[in-house]
């Protein structure tokens, strides 16, 4: 009997990339140095709104270390002072006539070195005339409110959308008959991905060549090619985008911000390549933040606990450009999945974005294109209802979670989920949690006047855009390529759009050749986050590169197998239908000693053999794929909290974490995914906020005001999964990177308000710091988006 | 300014500005990027590298202040082709993802295991609580610098594991 090729496809596998990291070898933006590199540094706004009068450069200029000056004038000379956004508006490179948010890009300074650059953005002296500033969004659309973006012709306020998902009469409808409706106000705070490696970026323009080369820290090296394409008028084929090792996106790395256009102006016009990075304060105060969603949310229900329906009224804070870089095409991204996971009659939803004076973005921090605040908003209502119930919140969940025969299911305002069993998950996580035995240690804590509080979450996503038809980011439609050449050795090399800031492509996807085709994953090179040497696709963001490249990995790989079978076919002298498949090799049906592994077709293919007529030989392919629907991963998340009812503070003791993300790839990938989106939600719920004062003043613009979660307020996850496969991913796989992140804040915040139950408390808004939990415990809650009073 | 400051084993003489930062010495001078940069205010610890056998933030030492000292950096962590302990429990337990708190979060190990071989699990993340990880929760780098305790010699192996 032939041997059977080892195997090595799906399944818990170390990291290929690890070597490099390990050993303090990746190549990280800050990394590179290219012969004659000048540095940029950039000039902000301390102001959050004021009109500009005069820009004098002269000082600086004169500094022997600088090279160029660029302000909004040269810019806007050359046409490039705006610029667009991903969501219809403009945005400042370098402000021409005013500033806009306290850290606006005012001007950019190239120098011999970094520290240079830094003396020299002191000596520009800008004049600047303070105007009134809006930084609370309740406020934004009062009448006399400052028009922030007078740049825009006829614009009178600071209004910038409408907008409504599900049906309103209907909802009316259902609400009205109800036996219970309960209403709550909201705020998902504004907050930041924080990636620990900031934006930063390279642009070396080879005038010689005409070819600009660009190493940036992005997400989408392929959208961000193509925009520098249309925005500069470079031809597309003249432009490189090259996203080296990435530490860390999560959204934060997803648009194209003023520093990369001007590195790249900067280039051009000293003809040296030219080096950006922020530093930590840029990057907390002007690259995209994330939620800022002050939410009005009401659930129905019957007195026996059946929901019949939600709504909410959201006003989103959009900041002073409309730049959320997410490529729906609804202004409030996937928020109108907020139906979340139970069934329900009618659901109706409105938002409003308005302007304030506060950096632009809104959509980042892996919130799946806002349904972070959608699961955020359903999960509250839940929690909500259960306390005026009084009937025990998973009890409620149990009672109104979808059905495994409702799938696929189509929600109230559209969604098609595509599978699942959640009763299955949510018991899981309690059993996991020893739910009766919480709640029998939390009566007797409570006896004992002690506070604790026992918090569920139960969320679905919606991750793989994804189809046409639901969005596209400024007209390019988010199909992902990929391209498999397998050598004459059998070796294979893999090119795929998306890109990796840690999720471990290089892995993960060797290891769907490998389950495909047959060969170890350590036969296969993954290639990414190169534009000239990658197919085309829209990057990694939204949970999307196993839903979308995944698949397309899956396919191409299929398609090299088929075209190894007409190779086999001819190996063999069969007919190829008369072949069959097992890991690795063809044999004719029947006779699995006539096989051919696909190390010898593959030499075969690219040797003397001869083929039947139509076959080329090799066995290369691509493909691109365009997802059918998005993929709905979802999960169960329990959180256990003691609350010190003298400081406030909260103290997590356990999370459990229940995720379904259909089939795993790689299971230790997948459980890091999660842990780390599990650390995001303590964060968010707890201590990360970005709060402005009256002036616009930023006050969490370093690490030392904008708090992120250390080893000390994590607790060690207990991680468990059931797994239903997507029906429509030809691997049965959906995403996961985001799943945490949406479901845990919920979680989290319902185990305090639990904690919080002897004291009358129904709500409160993250971060639910000591501050805020103790001036809750009074009766007293602030306002977190905004300074403490 | 005139320093020698001994890096990784190997005299370096150089003419620095009074104000450079050693963690700008190492990355921009001397060319051992494997220290990372991620925060202005000592809080985040990608930067994190020994000073006279001291885990200290780089960010917040000025080169000069390391004239006549010895510094560590990740790049010495492998000896010899032979990784140390910690490096390979981080790829053994998937301590890492994106990489850039690697660095820095090796090297407090390794000296939280030089001082105290056999921690507990609070005292690994007591050790590196002064240090950020956006990627991992932090639960899989405890688990590596157990793993580097329980197999402080252990041989290298190249083959990745299936360990489903």
């Amino acid at each position: 009997m032939t041997e059977t090729p080892q195997h090595h496809g799906f399944g818990s596998m170390r990291r290929k990339e690890d070597a490099r990291f390990i050993r303090g070898r990746g190549t990280f933006v800050d990394d590179i140095k290219l012969p004659g590199m000048l540095h940029g540094a950039i000039l902000h706004s301390p102001h959050a709104h004021a009109r500009i009068l005069s820009v004098d450069t002269g000082a600086a200029e004169a500094h022997p270390k600088v090279k160029a000056v660029i302000t909004g004038e040269v810019l806007a000379a050359m046409g490039l002072a705006w610029m667009p956004t991903l969501s219809g508006d403009v945005q400042a490179v370098l402000a021409t006539d005013k500033v806009r948010f306290q850290g606006q890009e005012v001007a950019f300074v190239i120098a011999e070195d970094h520290y240079s650059a830094r003396d020299a953005i002191e000596l520009i002296n800008v004049e600047y005339d303070a105007l009134p500033v809006v930084s609370d969004a309740r406020t934004a659309m009062d009448e006399e409110a400052p028009v922030i973006r007078d740049d825009l012709e006829g614009r009178t306020d600071n209004h910038i959308f409408d907008w409504e998902a599900g049906d309103r009469a209907r909802t009316d409808e259902v609400f009205a008959g109800a036996d219970v409706v309960l209403s709550q106000d909201m705020l998902y705070p504004r907050v930041h991905p924080a990636p620990l490696e900031t934006c930063g970026i390279v642009a070396d323009m080879d005038k010689v060549t005409g070819k600009l080369t660009v190493w940036a820290t992005t997400q989408a090296p392929h959208a961000h090619r193509t925009l520098y394409a249309l925005v500069t008028g470079l031809p597309e084929h003249k432009i490189r985008v090259i996203s080296p090792d990435i530490g860390g996106g999560f959204g934060n790395k997803v648009g194209i911000y003023p520093g990369y256009v001007c590195s790249i102006v900067g280039s051009i016009v000293t003809g040296k390549p030219v080096k950006w990075m922020e530093d930590r304060s840029e990057n907390l105060m002007t690259t995209s933040f994330a939620r800022d969603y002050h939410m009005s949310g009401s659930i129905a229900a019957t007195r026996d606990g059946k929901v019949l329906g939600v709504r909410v009224t959201t006003l989103a804070d959009h900041g002073a450009f409309n730049g959320t870089a997410q490529p729906t095409k609804f202004p409030a991204g996937f928020f109108h999945v907020f139906t979340g996971s139970y069934d329900m009659q009618a659901a109706h939803c409105e938002v409003t974005g308005v302007y304030t004076n506060k950096a632009p973005g809104g959509v980042a921090y892996a919130c799946s294109f806002r349904i972070t605040e959608a699961v955020y908003l359903v999960e509250r209502l839940i929690d909500l209802l259960a306390a005026e119930l009084d009937v025990d919140p998973a009890e409620l969940r149990l009672k109104n979670l979808l059905q495994p025969e409702q799938f696929p299911y189509t929600c109230a305002t559209g969604w098609e989920y595509d599978s699942g069993d959640y009763a299955t998950t949510l018991r899981l996580a309690l059993d996991m949690a020893g739910y009766d035995a919480l709640r029998k240690e939390q009566a007797e804590k409570r006896a004992r006047g002690e506070l604790m509080g026992i918090g569920i979450s139960f969320f679905t996503e919606a991750v793989g855009a994804g189809p046409r038809k639901h969005m596209d980011i400024m007209g390019l439609g988010m199909a992902d390529g990929a391209e498999l050449r397998v050598h004459p050795t059998g070796k294979a090399v893999l090119r795929i759009s998306v890109q990796s800031q840690g999720q471990g492509h290089e892995t993960t996807f060797a290891q769907i050749v490998a389950e495909e085709l047959g060969i170890p994953a350590d036969d296969v090179e993954v290639v990414h986050g190169d534009t000239d040497q990658t197919p085309f696709g829209l990057g990694t963001y939204g949970s999307r590169s196993t839903p979308v490249s995944g698949a397309a990995t899956a396919v191409v790989t299929r398609k090299v197998r088929e075209r190894a079978r007409l190779v086999a076919g001819a190996m063999l002298e069969a007919d190829p239908g008369d072949l069959e498949w097992d890991a690795g090799r063809w044999f004719v049906r029947g006779d699995r000693t006539s096989g051919v592994t696909i190390q010898q077709i593959a030499m075969a293919a690219h040797g003397d053999l001869e083929l039947p007529e139509g076959v080329e030989g090799h066995l290369d392919a691509t493909t691109v794929y365009n997802p059918p629907n998005l993929t709905f991963p979802y999960g169960a998340y329990i959180c256990v909290v003691d609350v010190d009812a003298g400081t406030g503070k909260v103290s997590v003791q356990r999370f459990i974490a229940v995720d379904d993300c259909g089939v795993r790839i790689n299971p230790m990938i997948v459980e890091g995914q999660v842990h780390g989106g599990l650390a995001d939600g303590i964060g968010m719920a707890l201590m990360q906020v970005m709060a402005f004062d009256e002036q616009g003043n930023h006050l969490g613009a370093s690490f030392m005001d904008y708090l992120l979660p250390t080893s000390m307020e994590c607790p060690s996850w207990e991680l468990g999964a059931t797994v239903t496969p997507s029906p429509h991913h030809p691997l049965g796989a959906k995403g996961v990177g985001e799943s945490a992140t949406v479901g845990s804040p919920a979680a989290v915040v319902n185990a305090v308000v639990d904690a919080l139950k002897p004291y009358g408390v129904r709500h409160a808004d993250m971060p639910l710091t000591p501050a805020n939990v103790w001036r809750t415990i009074q009766g007293s809650p602030f306002r977190t988006d905004l300074a403490i009073t | 300014m005139k320093i020698t400051v001994t890096v990784n084993g190997q005299d370096h003489e150089r003419d620095v500005e009074p104000r450079l930062l050693l963690v700008h010495f190492l990355r921009d001078d001397l060319g051992l990027t494997g220290t990372h940069w991620g925060c202005d205010t000592s809080n985040c610890g990608v930067c994190a590298v020994w000073l006279d056998d001291v885990p200290v933030k780089s960010c917040t030492v000025l080169a000069v202040m390391a004239d006549g000292k010895t510094v560590r950096t990740v790049e010495d962590l492998e000896r010899d082709g032979e990784l140390d302990p910690v490096q390979k429990g981080f790829s053994e337990c998937h301590g890492l993802q994106c990489g850039f708190c690697t660095p820095g979060m090796l090297m407090t190990s390794r000296w939280l295991l030089d001082t105290n071989p056999d921690p507990s699990d609070e005292e690994i993340r007591v050790a590196i609580s002064g240090q950020l990880c956006r990627c991992t929760g932090y639960e899989n780098i405890v688990r590596s610098v157990r793993w580097a305790a329980e197999h402080p010699a252990v041989q290298n192996t190249s083959e990745p594991d299936v360990t489903v």
